[in-house]
């Protein structure tokens, strides 16, 4: 592997692993601070169908915490309950201690959620600077009369906005972009942006929705060390999907394992590779395997 | 006695509502287009019917043929003229264009026929019904229009559930493009749609103008806008929503011109539809479609 | 070209004024050469309201992304709103008929806002076409109660009446608005002056919103719902905020252009004329305010240039509109435009390479 991951495993290998006593585990540096994330129970039906059912995790305040599983297992449909874009059946989500029942998309996003999506939801229209200044939206504030009259607070603000969504692209040495349509870049670098727009938000956790997809090694490997470089410079808690297995495995401090709706593993890395559950759901049985 | 008249005048003018709401909910349906110039057909049938009747003396089942032909034409040649190329184009663009055929065909219809408004009576002269000793007429015509309505909701229920194009129709609406590479030929389902949705709107026409015996060139077009808000309110693309709508759209006219006033009857109708669509936000019988995430 | 190094935002904003700034010297100056004809004189006023209404419709259907079909009755409350305004101020001794026309425009703009709020929070809930169906409804609901609206003024004050113009009780006094009639003897104090002036404010309000914070926002909705409420925006907020403001500024040009007649009547702010602001808006494309400006003087003057064919000329009015939609979109169209674009494209600096037409 090259060095970016050898970079990542170095720093997960410092961490200590220690039982929660709800019903996960988290880092033992969060331990004594209400958790970035937890989920009780929280299910959702579609007509019968229960698409995720009885998910409960813990995440600490700056966990690294992967969720994985065979395709149409709900991952993205646990990301969608915590943003409240659907409405949750059953269960609580809490975020920072506070239940999030009852709460619109975009509260839940003032509470500290962000996100990005598994397929790209760019502002296409607007530039990249633009992209990440919707980010700031709520970051602060200036009312229309103001923006309208061309007072001098409106213009303080577009040169504060200006400034910080330049910090921000500069993470991802996206700066160069900023002037660029968003629509019109390529893959790679939308997956990027929608990363940094959601940093834009402030999160407490940020949640990333298969970051890695369409992407070669070496841009993974650079992701890699992006994410674990967030998570220490904003001290956050991350939350991802994904389907590379070196990546997860590399970065991710606890793991869960979700197949048809369900939670069917937690743990390290470790404990996630050599689970038989785990196993079976991504290769089959040994029965089918033989057959 | 009076309700029971006025919910048969109201279920009339609601049928000639839900024929036409049932060409434009399919079209809406497999185009994803609002077609404005609907309306317009609606006044070119019952302008042919007029004509054929009027002027070439022949018998009025002529006149209702040759309007239903000539409105099935035209709606074929209007569709592949003006919406054809728009395929892939923005549906605002496509919009406007139904706009500018709707303008199109008004003013022809004025230049042809001059702004005068004609006299459409004794289409339908069979006698009226007398029920309950005479307390209670119904005109043939108002029991013509149900029964057309009727038999052709029925008929394109079955048409596009049991026949090898309606099946094709209710594909292309689902999905135009897994339609294509099913092997359907695409633009001759959209052309038959345009021709089915023309056809009926020439027997509505028709009906219409029996009923209430004014033709100008702007006849069609109010006709033409409540139909379509029959349609959204029944859940357009549904086929039992556009008959279901129109109907109901009819009878609330009708109620509210009998007993709030004629001047306040169409906002009375528009408020309805509002009401209705902020509680039931895909129409009574329309699908809400969910975006994926 | 200096103008090539500023960013795409400025250079358009720059543009927008211009063509508004260079039509009004471009009028004067032909004006008082006595190059402008009357009938064109007479349209000068409603050109500068359907240029308002068109700017301030592209707010809602180009920036904000959402059909709207029943925009002339927001022009309509402003016109009466304004006509009343006027008439009680006339009646209180105002005699400026630079203050009259201000505040009944500043109150046909406020009211015109406030039904948009209004009708906006049951609207915004819906979406796409069904959000179209509905601002139609409004749209007719609101010319279904005026043509059922009384008002008189006399020295009492204001009196209003939804069953006839006899039951305002009035001795003395006039009668404002009068049911289908409309509003009769209006004071005609709309210039071409004002008309300018209103069009840069209406134009300036939109520039402004739509490069701030909250005109972002608003953007970002159009663009994509769901990832906006994912960065905390809140979507209905911003899509009544694009609504309410673009029907203010619709009332603002309903007073400028009731102003400039004697009668109006509720019937002449039907479904057909928001239509007809709509295809405006999109004839000079979506989100681009000096393309509405352009494609709304043109198609008002349209029917005043094509008056020599009279008869034709609707119909000629609706063949343009259809061709300006559908050529584009033709075949042969695409393939002319192409080979003439590679053609111009291998003309300027690389002529030697000549022999350059078998593109594909």
């Amino acid at each position: 592997m090259s060095k970016f991951s050898d970079f990542a495993k170095a720093r997960r290998e410092g961490t200590k692993m220690v039982p929660v006593p709800s019903v996960s585990i988290m880092p033992e540096r969060d331990l004594g601070r209400a958790p970035a994330l937890e989920c009780l129970h929280l299910g959702i039906d579609f007509g019968g169908l229960k698409a995720v059912d009885d998910f409960n995790i813990t995440v600490g305040r700056t966990e690294i915490c992967g969720l994985i599983g065979p395709n149409g297992a709900g991952k993205t449909t646990v990301f969608n309950l915590l943003t409240k874009v659907y409405q949750p059946t059953r269960g609580t989500i809490m975020v920072d201690g506070q239940d999030t029942a009852g709460m619109s998309p975009a509260r839940v996003n003032q509470m500290g959620v962000a996100r990005t999506f598994q397929n790209i939801r760019l502002f296409g229209s607007l530039t990249v600077e633009e992209n990440v200044a919707v980010g700031l939206h709520n970051q602060r504030h200036c009312g229309m009369a103001t923006s309208i009259l061309r007072l001098p607070h409106h213009w303080k603000s577009e040169r504060w906005y200006h400034e910080r969504a330049l910090e921000l692209l500069d993470i991802f040495d996206m700066t160069g972009l900023a002037a660029h349509e968003a629509g019109s870049l390529p893959y790679g670098a939308q997956r990027r942006l929608e990363i940094v727009r959601a940093l834009a938000t402030n999160p407490r956790l940020l949640l990333l929705d298969e970051p890695a997809a369409g992407m070669n090694p070496s841009e993974t490997a650079e992701l890699m060390e992006n994410i674990v470089k967030i998570r220490d410079t904003f001290g956050i808690a991350i939350m991802l999907i994904e389907h590379d297995m070196n990546l997860v495995m590399n970065i991710c401090e606890g793991i869960c394992v979700l197949n048809f709706g369900k939670i069917i593993a937690k743990g390290t890395p470790e404990e996630i590779q050599c689970n038989d559950a785990v196993i079976e759901a991504y290769l089959g049985t040994r029965k089918e395997a033989e057959a | 006695m009076e309700i029971l008249a006025n919910l048969i005048n109201g279920m009339s003018l609601g049928s000639v509502y839900a024929i036409i709401a049932l060409g434009y909910t399919m079209v809406y349906g497999i185009a994803k287009m609002l077609n404005f110039a609907h309306g317009d057909v609606i006044m070119v049938g019952a302008y042919i019917c007029f004509c054929s009747v009027s002027y070439l003396g022949l018998p009025v089942i002529a006149g209702v043929l040759l309007s239903i032909v000539g409105c099935t034409v035209l709606g074929i040649v209007v569709e592949r003229l003006a919406y054809k190329p728009l395929r892939d184009a923005p549906s605002l663009n496509v919009l406007i264009t139904a706009i500018g055929v709707s303008y199109f065909l008004q003013n022809a219809a004025l230049l042809i026929m001059g702004s005068d408004p004609k006299s459409f009576s004794s289409i339908v002269s069979l006698p009226a019904l007398n029920l309950f000793d005479g307390r209670l007429t119904i005109s043939a015509t108002a029991v013509l229009t149900i029964l057309a309505c009727a038999v052709i909701m029925v008929a394109l229920v079955m048409f596009t559930t049991k026949t090898k194009m309606g099946k094709a129709m209710r594909a292309c609406s689902e999905d135009r493009d897994a339609a294509q590479l099913m092997g359907i030929n695409v633009n001759s389902t959209i052309s038959m749609v345009f021709a089915i949705g023309s056809g009926l709107a020439a027997i509505a026409g028709v009906l219409m103008c029996a009923a209430y015996p004014t033709l100008m060139p702007t006849t069609g077009s109010m006709p033409g806008i409540k139909a379509f808000t029959a349609a959204v309110l029944g859940g357009i693309g549904s086929i039992p929503g556009a008959a279901l709508g129109g109907v109901l759209l009819g009878i609330i006219e009708i109620f509210a011109r009998a007993y709030i006033g004629t001047q306040l009857a169409d906002a009375v109708v528009f408020a309805v539809l509002i009401v209705m669509l902020l509680i039931r936000p895909a129409g009574l019988l329309g699908k809400p479609v969910n975006e994926k995430v | 070209m200096g103008i090539k190094i500023l960013n795409p935002q400025t250079r358009s904003t720059v543009i927008t004024y211009a063509i508004v700034v260079a039509a009004f010297i471009a009028v004067t100056v032909l004006d008082g050469l006595g190059f402008i004809s009357n009938s064109l004189s007479g349209q000068l006023v409603p050109i500068c309201a359907y240029v308002c209404l068109a700017v301030s419709l592209n707010l809602v259907v180009g920036v904000s992304g959402e059909l709207s079909l029943g925009h002339a009755g927001f022009m309509s409350v402003g016109a009466f709103t304004g006509v009343v305004v006027a008439g009680m101020l006339a009646r209180a001794g105002v005699e400026s008929e630079l203050a009259l026309f201000a505040l009944s425009a500043a109150v046909g703009a406020v009211a015109a806002g406030v039904i948009g709020f209004l009708v906006g929070i049951p609207v915004m809930r819906l979406r796409g076409d069904y959000l179209a169906i509905v601002t139609l409804a409004f749209g007719e609901i609101i010319k279904n109660l005026l043509n059922n609206f009384y008002v008189g003024v006399d020295d009492a004050g204001l009196h209003f009446s939804m069953t006839d113009s006899s039951s305002l009780g009035m001795t003395q006094g006039t009668i404002l608005i009068n049911g289908p009639k409309g509003a009769v003897g209006i004071d005609k104090i709309s210039t071409f002056v004002l008309g300018i002036v209103l069009v840069l404010i209406t134009v300036a309000v939109v520039l402004n919103l739509m490069h701030s914070r909250d005109g972002r926002a608003i953007m970002a909705v159009r663009d994509n719902r769901i990832a906006a409420e994912s960065v905390g925006i809140n979507v209905t907020k911003y899509r009544l905020m694009a609504f309410t403001v673009a029907s203010a500024l619709a009332g603002a040009a309903g007073v400028l252009y009731a102003m400039n007649y004697s009668t109006i009547t509720p019937s002449q702010f039907d479904f057909n004329q928001s239509i007809l602001i709509l295809v405006y808006v999109v004839l000079g494309g979506m989100g681009n305010i000096w393309g509405s400006i352009v494609s709304a003087a043109f198609l008002t003057v349209l029917p005043e240039l094509l008056r020599p064919i009279n008869d034709y000329r609707m119909l000629l009015y609706a063949v343009v509109l259809i061709l300006v939609m559908v050529v584009p979109h033709l075949k042969v169209y695409r393939r002319v435009a192409d080979a003439l674009r590679s053609r111009l494209a291998h003309r300027g600096p690389a002529a030697a390479t000549e022999g350059g037409e078998a593109d594909e």
